[in-house]
């Protein structure tokens, strides 16, 4: 056994396999006599694999002109033409680059295996390790160049600039506080404030119509039978400008991240309020939030006679006529309802904004 | 070991010039002012093992090289803004639609510049490859045993490559703007905004205010074409160092030692081969970006918020984490009035932190186990080291369940199945699946190497069955030929594990070993590694062998010089001028 | 029938009853009637048909239907009495009839919550009769016509924001369930939303329109007919455009493109890689002058 086969505390472990077990059953047999291929011995397979190997690279050179020609003849853009059903262009264009390429790939190839020599060669290696006098050597200087500038004798200098050249780091991290708004930042009041601004607020305002999404347009609750699903928006992201304009840009795009909304109706028996919202639908026509609690997916996977909401993400699912509580996959949190009410011509609004953050559950979210 | 008998070096006399060819001037005039010829000699004719599995690693570099070439393409026309346009491009369908400049110049490129689809396909379909390519070459590299030392630093790296390879990967497919990228980047805000304590500062910064703000496309932009693609070079070039300097491993066998390395010179031989793979790589990449369309945007619409479509799904190599977020539990607590999403955190946060840092220590914990020290150069088949491999395949086998849970929604599609019950099912399988793997391919290689002694030992199977004048029949078994048997047995003898439980000691009075705790759990690992392993045959099993053999050759004595034993066409010999018959006969 | 109504919504909760969910669906079908004909205008169905087309209808229906909707389609109850084997027809409209046998849907193979599209069992004359006997029984939606759905008589510019406007519509409401090219996708339980490329219009049209089994209603006052025709018209607009960039894959998004990826990119690869390495034939000759 060797020295390495104990521990640190000299301890024998067990059976290191630190030196190779060089029991070889059989001696090595050395390389292999080496065969020569029918083109080394052979003038004619020789010539053979010549033909063939130019034949590819000439292949590669009708490909190419294939590729010039498939560009300047097929039409992109408002007419395409097309080969059995494919956007010609890009089938002509991508099959002659790949022939282009391919023979010449192949015909490398061909030439290695074939024409070149093939006699395999050995290489010694060498330890990864330098030599124990190099090593020596380098430990030396390495220690004379320590020694040299003094840092092992003046902790002061060497405590200080270790100290600084730590520190300096900072000024690279801290300048992207400035990426952007911090979230306390953000909403009514704060320096960063427009419509809907904040995470834990949305655009809904006690009284908001929803709308229907795309078109905008208000809804009775005539228009809506039982089983019906309507994918809803605020009709702020339609009016909510500061002239009644309707919202673009980033604040859109925020507003309908964070209020768009489900409404389906079922028949109001179906329904089982949950205590303090026995009066947030209207004739059996409930609303929530379409954003998944999980992680912020927008669902609308709706089954009329279950009233489960499904997400196509992560597959959490919601039960609509329970306060869309969570029955089946990752999501903790039922989704936030809308209070419901008809304004006086007859439109539904909302009551009030929703009484709890949309979307997933963050940190502070309490 | 008989070096004499290892095939010479290629340290032969330089073939002298005979006069000062048009190579010889440029190469002089190079190495006048770039002093490259020293580096040269060595290099030019470096050798390289020749095996179709050391060509798993090209696969990556040459998509790398492809991703390069085409998003260079791709970077002339997109623009990655999120400033609102009306399309007015020639995409019919969306004509007139409000959508992102990022969005409407992914459709330019795909319906206004000639050759722009072509482009935008082979560059998705090159970021597909090139994470697959990368993962298994890593499978290769662990199955073979070629991550011990002295190659776990570019085990290291290799690894920092398929994380910054998959990150580059999200960042990419994010930048058209799509419905289906969108979703994928509003999932991200909320994976980051479950992080404890810092998660909405995080997000706020990261979309420069409330999701999706219009900075987060220019950001990922400059993410994914300078810094990651800039990390990704100078690792690979790091990569390929240490490969050169270390030299490639190789497959033991005859002439093949640990002091040399067999196979065909960089110039032309390998160089050859290489760069027709590139080729070869790119015309596959070429073929595919013409066949399959992939993530066709302009299906999925622009961007919206509040729109979702069915099968939203990463693309593959995120599906893993993807789908442990699919099959977790609800889990959320609320503590001193803040929130802590196990849902989310436990999944996607901490699981592939967890598993990408098993996967970096992997090379030192094998070591630490085995407490092996030695330089390896010789591969290691499979199944000689059955708890290695049946480690790797239990991690794999964790990997498909979770990559499988990921897809949950096709899966219950296609095969009419309840996405319900799949996703309790693989919430027991993604534990129990790995353990039966681990099982199952741990013994599945005990039995293969006892399958290589019994070759070794009885010879293999001819495929002829004698019968003997008493009327039974037995198959003829014939030695292997030495090179095959040499290569077969040319591995270590596993060490012998003295089994002392911790603390106590042997029939012989010995004290087991001590030194704390891990000391313990470290001989109690290493015992379970080489716990049941069949070792190869000794010389005596082996001399014991070779006497049977010999004996059953002499009952078979009576058919030599007849019909031919057909043994020229096993597979063991050159078969040029082999004839089943005599033919003078 | 609200008492009906209400057992099912129940039902669907807490019951795993193998008929529960037969009676669900088929009794949301008659719900969607009953309402559609409070709030709709239509009341074509009864009036176009002839009487001996309804009695044909009604002969049709005794043979194949009558067994779960009762010989009149006023639904029979099961064994236990609880659950509904089929659910009343009166007020379902001709619409849904014309849906769900013109899909081979009903009849049902066996009951359950999916309904999985099949061949169809009666031909085109017996379907019209069928819906016109059940169309008789109560007003409910009818079948609609062509001119609901066509793009016939507009502008190449109407027709061309049609289709924009029908695409947007559809992106909002359709491919949540349905994926966003009518691939069909995965909903709760085993069930699916099925495939929608290549159904005829009227078919896409009545379904918005009576919401069968368990997808929710788009009804007139939900989603105006003109948005109907529209999303038809972004459908045909699909199948009509040139695969621009080679085969589809099936639609299905980045899950087949990964299969694809390794299967035949990964494959192709490693088979080159195989062949690179691949040992070449060898001679027994010696070379001449080695």
């Amino acid at each position: 056994m060797s020295d390495h086969d104990k521990d640190e505390h000299g301890h024998e472990l067990s059976n290191v396999p630190d030196e190779a077990v060089t029991d070889d059953l059989y001696p090595n047999p050395g390389l292999p006599e080496h065969h020569w291929r029918p083109t080394d011995v052979d003038p004619k397979a020789e010539r053979r694999a010549e033909r063939q190997v130019a034949t590819l690279f000439l292949l590669s050179v009708v490909c190419t002109v294939l590729f010039v020609v498939s560009y300047f003849t097929f039409q992109v853009g408002d007419d395409w033409d097309t080969i059995g059903g494919f956007g010609a262009s890009n089938l002509t264009l991508g099959l002659s680059l790949s022939g282009a390429l391919l023979f010449i790939g192949i015909g490398i190839i061909q030439l290695a295996r074939k024409l070149m020599a093939d006699k395999e060669i050995v290489e010694y290696r060498h330890p990864s390790a330098s030599s124990e006098a190099d090593r020596a050597e380098a430990l030396t200087a390495l220690n004379t160049g320590i020694d040299e500038s003094g840092i092992g004798r003046r902790p002061l200098v060497r405590n200080t600039m270790l100290g600084a050249v730590g520190l300096v780091g900072v000024t690279a991290i801290i300048p992207l506080w400035d990426l952007g708004p911090k979230p306390n930042q953000v909403g009514p009041g704060k320096k960063y404030d427009y419509p809907g601004a904040g995470i834990e607020n949305t655009i809904w305002t006690a009284g908001m119509r929803v709308v229907r999404d795309v078109t905008g347009t208000p809804i009775r609750p005539a228009d809506m039978e039982i089983g019906d699903l309507i994918n809803g928006e605020p009709a702020g992201i339609f009016n909510g400008g500061p002239d009644g304009e309707p919202l673009e840009g980033v604040v859109l795009q925020i507003n309908k991240s964070k209020g768009a909304v489900v409404v389906v109706r079922m028949e109001p028996d179906e329904i089982i309020p949950a205590e303090g919202r026995e009066n947030w639908a209207v004739d059996g026509i409930i609303c929530y939030s379409k954003i998944c609690t999980h992680v912020g997916c927008p669902i609308s996977l709706y089954e009329r006679t279950t009233h489960h909401l499904l997400c196509p993400c992560h597959q959490s699912t919601f039960d609509l006529s329970d306060s869309a509580r969570v029955v089946f996959g990752p999501a903790a949190r039922a989704l936030p309802q809308l209070p419901l009410g008809v304004d006086e011509e007859g439109y539904l609004i909302a009551t009030a904004p929703f009484d709890e953050p949309v979307g997933p559950s963050y940190w502070e979210r309490g | 070991m008989d070096t004499t008998k290892v095939a010479t070096s290629n340290t032969t006399t330089a073939a002298t010039t005979k006069k000062k060819n048009r190579v010889g001037a440029v190469a002089g005039w190079a190495d006048d002012r770039l002093g490259l010829a020293a580096l040269g000699k060595k290099q030019l004719r470096k050798v390289f093992p020749d095996h179709w599995s050391f060509m798993l690693g090209e696969i990556a570099l040459w998509s790398f090289v492809v991703l390069l070439l085409t998003g260079v393409f791709l970077t002339l026309w997109f623009n990655p803004s999120m400033g609102e346009v009306a399309y007015d491009g020639s995409y019919d369908q969306l004509r007139g639609i409000e959508m992102s400049e990022a969005y409407a110049s992914s459709l330019h490129i795909s319906f206004d510049v000639r050759g722009g689809l072509l482009m935008r396909q082979m560059h998705h379909w090159a970021a597909m490859l090139f994470v697959a390519s990368m993962m298994v070459h890593l499978l290769r590299v662990f199955f073979t045993g070629a991550f011990r030392k002295p190659r776990e630093l570019n085990w290291v790296i290799g690894c920092l490559l398929l994380i910054l390879g998959t990150l580059e990967g999200f960042t990419g497919y994010s930048l058209p703007d799509d419905l289906l990228s969108g979703t994928g980047v509003r999932a991200a805000d909320g994976f980051i905004k479950a992080s404890p304590v810092v998660g909405t500062y995080m997000s706020f910064l990261l979309f420069g205010g409330e999701f999706p703000g219009e900075a987060i496309i220019p950001r990922l932009f400059t993410v994914h074409v300078l810094l990651i693609p800039g990390l990704l070079l100078a690792l690979i070039a790091a990569h390929m160092l240490l490969l050169v300097y270390h030299k490639h491993t190789q497959w033991p066998g005859p002439g093949r030692t640990e002091q040399n390395v067999v196979g065909y010179p960089m110039l032309p031989v390998y160089a050859a081969k290489a760069g027709g793979f590139f080729f070869i790589v790119f015309g596959i990449t070429a073929m595919m970006g013409a066949l399959l369309t992939i993530n066709p945007v302009w299906k999925y619409g622009p961007y919206d918020p509040s729109k979702v479509t069915a099968g939203s799904q990463p693309d593959w190599y995120m599906g893993w984490p993807d789908g442990a977020l699919r099959i977790m539990p609800g889990l959320e607590s609320e503590i001193f009035g803040y929130t802590i999403s196990w849902n989310v955190m436990l999944p996607i946060l901490i699981l592939p932190i967890v598993m990408f840092i098993i996967l970096l220590l992997l090379p030192f914990l094998d070591a630490w186990i085995t407490g092996d020290k030695r330089d390896h150069h010789l591969l290691e088949r499979p199944r000689n080291a059955p708890t290695r491999t049946a480690l790797m395949v239990a991690l794999m086998t964790m990997y498909g369940l979770f990559w499988a849970a990921g897809g949950n929604d096709i899966i219950a599609i296609t095969l009419h199945a309840s996405i319900n019950q799949i996703t309790y099912f693989m919430r027991a399988a993604v534990i129990i699946g790995p353990i039966i793997a681990f099982f199952i391919t741990r013994r599945w290689c005990i039995s293969l190497q006892r399958k290589d002694n019994e070759t070794v030992l009885h010879g293999y199977e001819t495929g002829i069955i004698m019968r003997s004048p008493e009327g039974g029949y037995s198959e003829k078994h014939l030695p292997l030929p030495e090179s095959k048997a040499y290569a077969l047995t040319a591995r270590d003898r596993d060490p012998v594990p003295n089994g002392l439980p911790s603390g106590g000691t042997d029939a012989n009075g010995v004290p087991a070993p001590e030194g704390g705790r891990l000391a313990g759990l470290r001989h109690r690992l290493r015992t379970l590694y080489y716990a049941d392993n069949a070792q190869k045959p000794t010389p005596e099993e082996l001399a014991e062998g070779h006497h049977h053999a010999e004996h059953e050759h002499e009952l078979q004595t009576g058919m030599d010089g007849h019909a031919a034993d057909g043994h020229q066409f096993d597979g063991h010999h050159l078969v040029e001028d082999e004839h089943l018959r005599d033919p003078h006969h | 029938m609200r008492l009906l109504n209400r057992s099912a919504g129940r039902l669907s909760r807490h019951r795993r009853g193998p008929l529960a969910g037969l009676a669900v669906v088929l009794l949301g079908l008659l719900l969607t009637g009953g309402l559609y004909t409070a709030f709709s205008p239509a009341q074509a169905g009864s009036t176009k048909s002839s009487a001996d087309q309804i009695e044909q209808g009604r002969q049709l229906f005794i043979v194949g239907c009558s067994f779960c909707h009762g010989q009149n389609g006023e639904g029979v109850l099961s064994e236990d009495g609880e659950s509904q084997l089929g659910p009343s027809l009166v007020g379902v409209g001709a619409a849904a009839v014309d849906f769900q046998v013109g899909t081979g849907r009903m009849p049902m193979a066996q009951p359950g919550a999916q309904v999985p599209e099949k061949q169809e069992t009666y031909d085109e004359e017996e379907i019209a009769a069928l819906a016109a006997f059940v169309a008789s029984l109560g007003p409910g939606p009818a079948i609609p016509d062509e001119s609901d759905y066509t793009l016939e008589g507009l502008s190449e510019e109407e027709r061309q924001q049609a289709i924009v406007n029908g695409g947007q519509i559809f992106l909002t409401n359709c491919t949540a369930c349905h994926n966003f090219e009518g691939s069909g996708g995965a909903m709760p339980r085993g069930g699916y939303a099925p495939r929608i490329r290549g159904v005829e219009p009227r078919y896409v049209y009545e379904a918005l329109l009576t919401g069968p089994q368990n997808m929710p209603n788009f009804s007139n006052g939900n989603l105006p007919p003109e948005s109907k025709r529209n999303v038809i018209a972004y459908l045909n607009s699909l199948e009509e455009q040139p695969n621009y960039g080679g085969f589809g894959l099936g639609g299905f998004g980045p899950v087949p493109e990964g299969l694809a990826a390794w299967l035949l990119g990964i494959g192709a690869c490693v088979g080159a890689a195989v062949w690179i390495a691949a040992h070449t034939t060898r001679s027994n000759k010696k070379k001449a002058d080695a």
